[in-house]
């Protein structure tokens, strides 16, 4: 299984932000996102999690048993937290859960060190925790392709460690991201895709 | 069916950690308040235009909540993730305007013909008032939900939420009134509560399309 991405553009408010793109991720791969502030790194993301339409070209899963389609199987961690103040961080995440069907929370909790704070209302939350209780989705509910918007901003050393530990698990088992970033992430990317701002 | 009912369970826990029913009785209760006062004490007069106070205490305090129906899952990114499953986003639409209905309009639905006690209504009406109420409470807060999703994006919304929604509000109030006061013969109200209930159905159906509709435009 592979994703495959056949001549994409983007075109945000009538500016056109990239055109024709082309890339492929297979399984076990990580597409590394570089660009300057402004490139379209999180338009594209968000293009892939079918947040945005795409005016033109195509992207699917190619090589599946059955049609499979892209947002249903991602995950897209980006600005916004998605996480309720009012609810704990148990709460919180057993709702991403219930909504998506299945997912194990003490794994989710356990992969950010926040077993600990489980009981605590998310608006007791520094900005580094509630950013790791948005990541703590990925280990809670299983899906094959991250899309990670900057994952790493915000995040203390430890915990990008952790974020690297698990990024490597997910590719171990046939996962797949796409990161954007503009720090070397812990693991090594094979692939890279630089996108060109444009003036 | 796990995804509704997942957003139902959260939407009554946080409606009942938020407190917007609050604002909404507090709004409904200064109303059937004020009213005797502004009045005088003209007890036949405020019997007879009781139904209508307590009509438009309902229709106003539900508008007032209307704005939280979808915001703060817009702002936060919530509404961004709803998307990406394969549960239609219409049906998870609906969910909010349902748990809506439940933590709001339902129990101002269901608090407001005791309230109207103090305009002096006639207590045979009460149960007639209560029915109607409670079926219109239904569409009411479907009503609330388009005018929440259109304006879910904007800043100060509010203005724009009456507008959009009063114009839909009419027949709910016309009807729902008529059904109301249209005598104390179960006969004589019928043909005015099966229009009630047919607005409702209408609502039902219209409501999760349009709001859907209108929410996915603000989120592209």
């Amino acid at each position: 299984m592979r994703l495959v991405a056949k001549d994409i553009c983007c075109e945000r408010g009538g500016r056109l932000i990239f055109e024709s793109l082309n890339f492929t991720v297979e399984q076990g791969e990580l597409l590394e996102l570089r660009g300057a502030n402004g490139a379209g790194k999180s338009s594209l993301l968000r293009l892939i999690a079918g947040l945005n339409e795409t005016s033109s070209g195509s992207l699917s899963f190619q090589d599946t048993p059955s049609e499979i389609s892209v947002n249903e199987n991602s995950h897209y961690i980006g600005h916004a937290e998605a996480n309720k103040s009012a609810l704990t961080l148990r709460q919180n995440l057993s709702f991403w859960a219930a909504f998506l069907g299945t997912g194990n929370v003490e794994r989710g909790l356990a992969a950010f060190d926040l077993t600990d704070i489980a009981d605590d209302q998310a608006r007791l939350l520094s900005s580094g925790q509630k950013h790791r209780l948005s990541l703590a989705r990925l280990a809670t509910i299983e899906r094959t392709l991250w899309l990670l918007d900057e994952p790493t901003v915000g995040l203390d050393q430890n915990s990008t460690g952790k974020l690297n530990d698990l990024l490597k698990s997910h590719m171990d088992n046939g996962g797949m991201a796409i990161v954007a970033t503009h720090t070397d992430l812990g693991i090594k990317a094979k692939k890279h895709l630089t996108l060109k701002a444009r003036a | 069916m796990s995804a509704v009912r997942a957003i139902i369970a959260r939407d009554l826990r946080l409606g009942a950690r938020q407190g917007g029913l609050g604002t909404a009785i507090g709004f409904l209760l200064a109303l059937i308040v004020l009213v005797p006062l502004s009045l005088g004490p003209d007890l036949a007069l405020l019997s007879r235009i009781a139904p209508g106070i307590m009509w438009l205490g309902l229709l106003l305090a539900v508008l007032l909540t209307s704005e939280q129906i979808f915001q703060q899952d817009f702002e936060d990114g919530s509404l961004d993730l709803m998307t990406m499953t394969a549960t239609p986003f219409e049906l998870i639409v609906l969910a909010k305007a349902f748990s809506h209905w439940i933590t709001v309009s339902l129990p101002l639905a269901v608090l407001a013909p005791p309230l109207g006690l103090m305009l002096n209504i006639n207590i045979a009406q009460v149960p007639m008032i209560w029915v109607a109420m409670i079926l219109g409470s239904f569409a009411l807060s479907m009503l609330a939900a388009i005018g929440g999703a259109v304006t879910a994006g904007l800043r100060r919304g509010s203005l724009l939420v009456s507008l959009v929604i009063l114009p839909l509000y009419v027949p709910v109030l016309i009807f729902g009134i008529a059904a109301s006061t249209s005598g104390l013969a179960p006969e004589t109200a019928l043909p005015s509560f099966l229009v009630l209930l047919a607005i409702t159905l209408v609502t039902l159906v219209i409501s999760p399309l349009a709001s859907a509709a209108a929410l996915k435009a603000y989120l592209r």
